[in-house]
């Protein structure tokens, strides 16, 4: 969910301008915003499965620290999404376990 | 080799402060950060900061971090971003990477100014997503302008869970309660008084239990605890959330200052290992002086005026100051940052920052 007003920032202007692909799905974004953040808004909070017992994992740090949120993004895997912005037309897939490269799977 | 006179390993309010003493002193100075952005945490603080007029009291902290970004720019400080610093040498040689290159750098001076991370807290379900940094909600609110969920669950009372409980409700999530451990509130009345009045319990005496959910947090078991720090049976509450937001504490950045060979100091009151310095931010290795949260973690208004001082410290060295002048300089600022550490809470840290600079001061004697 975007916070479209507030009382300190006043109201968000930007344009969502771009549009990425999650897991085959259109969700709508902003360039430059974290990969992250598109998904927060779009309500997407798992963002990959850990490689031995599958459990979820998602958001944690937000600064790039944790590794916990990390995607497989134009077929590279292991993409720390709190820090990497948008581009229009990203691929972005829940990633399992410890993800693999597009040419290899 | 690309050359400069000071390098700055973090753009955030120390790092900044650091190069702008630096290049008004007539330095040339590099500052390599590795996020896409200027700033640091300060533009994700959209609260008003205490302190005097003296420490731009009354102003918020992202208005802070815009006045910084407008002196660096006037002053022509270089600013390398998206550039990771991955490497230290011993003739303090910065090897970062920027586009997939790596690059070096050879500095006269350094200044690591890498900030701090959040703790993690470890409960069963801590690992669900939906449980993380209140810090990195606070991040997406202010700056990203996303709501990580609609109902939230704050643990830890400190300045941080305080302040982000507020800013969530002020984005628009609903605060269910906020959960102390300690008998009683960590961070500053006024801003516990501030999130009470909206509604939100806090709860002293109450720790987490686990997080339930199948693929995100679906709802939290909270409990009491004694006097010993022990679960009261019980006391459980479940609470229907959808976000659980952990407060409790942070850690100096310290990576590049142990691989520069620093000597460290463990001072609980500020954070875990940190490095010595003296009283010119200056580390056990000469020329590498520390800023800001690597230092001790304390507030974005301390972290400046350690830069400001490292910065100064710098000039210095390099002769671009005459000592008359530093030393006037250095004084203001010295006393600017002791009149921060004032208070109820600032106390406990100047104390703490007295013993660090003592220890490091005792091991040149």
């Amino acid at each position: 969910m975007r916070v479209e007003k507030h009382p300190i920032l006043g109201d968000d202007r930007r344009k969502r301008d771009a549009a990425i692909i999650v897991d085959g799905d259109r969700v709508e974004a902003i360039t430059g915003e974290p990969i992250a953040a598109a998904l927060l808004a779009a309500g997407i909070r798992k963002f990959r499965v850990t490689p031995r017992f599958g459990s979820p994992r998602g958001l944690f740090c937000g600064i790039g620290r944790c590794t916990d949120c990390v995607m497989t993004v134009d077929g590279r895997p292991n993409v720390r999404t709190c820090v990497t912005p948008v581009k229009d037309g990203m691929v972005v897939e829940t990633q399992a376990g410890l993800g693999a490269w597009a040419d290899e799977s | 080799m690309k050359m400069t006179q000071v390098a700055v390993i973090g753009a955030g309010p120390a790092g900044l402060a650091a190069a702008i003493e630096v290049a008004r002193a007539g330095g040339l100075v590099t500052v390599i950060d590795e996020n896409a952005r200027p700033g640091g945490q300060l533009f994700k603080q959209i609260h008003k900061f205490f302190g005097s007029r003296e420490h731009r009291a009354g102003v918020r902290g992202f208005h802070i971090g815009e006045q910084l970004l407008a002196e660096t720019e006037r002053l022509g400080v270089e600013v390398l971003l998206d550039s990771p610093v991955y490497a230290l040498f011993p003739d303090r040689t910065v090897g970062y990477v920027h586009g997939g290159r790596e690059i070096f750098l050879k500095a006269e001076k350094i200044v690591i100014a890498a900030g701090a991370a959040e703790n993690p807290l470890a409960f069963p379900g801590s690992t669900l997503p939906g449980v993380m940094g209140a810090g990195a909600a606070q991040t997406m609110i202010n700056v990203h302008r996303v709501l990580p969920g609609k109902k939230v669950l704050m643990i830890g009372s400190g300045n941080v869970g305080l302040i982000v409980a507020y800013q969530l409700m002020q984005a628009g999530a609903d605060v269910a309660a906020l959960i102390e451990a300690a008998t009683q509130i960590g961070g500053y009345g006024v801003h516990a008084a501030k999130i009470r009045r909206a509604g939100v319990p806090i709860h002293l005496s109450h720790t987490v239990k686990r997080a339930l959910g199948k693929d995100h947090v679906e709802s939290v078991e909270i409990v009491a605890l004694d006097s010993h720090w022990q679960p009261v049976a019980g006391s459980e509450k479940i609470l229907g959330v959808d976000t659980v937001c952990v407060a409790v504490g942070l850690t100096p950045l310290t990576e590049l200052a142990w691989l520069m060979g620093c000597e460290f100091a463990f001072v609980p009151g500020l954070g875990g290992h940190v490095p010595k310095h003296d009283l010119n931010m200056e580390t056990t290795v000469p020329g590498v002086f520390i800023a800001g949260d690597i230092s001790g973690v304390e507030e974005a208004s301390t972290a400046m005026e350690e830069g400001r001082l490292a910065g100064t410290a710098c000039a210095e060295a390099l002769g671009l100051l005459d000592g008359q002048k530093a030393l006037e300089l250095k004084t203001v600022i010295r006393e600017r940052m002791n009149a921060l550490r004032t208070g109820p809470f600032g106390e406990g840290r100047r104390r703490a920052k007295e013993c660090l600079i003592g220890l490091s001061l005792e091991g040149q004697a």
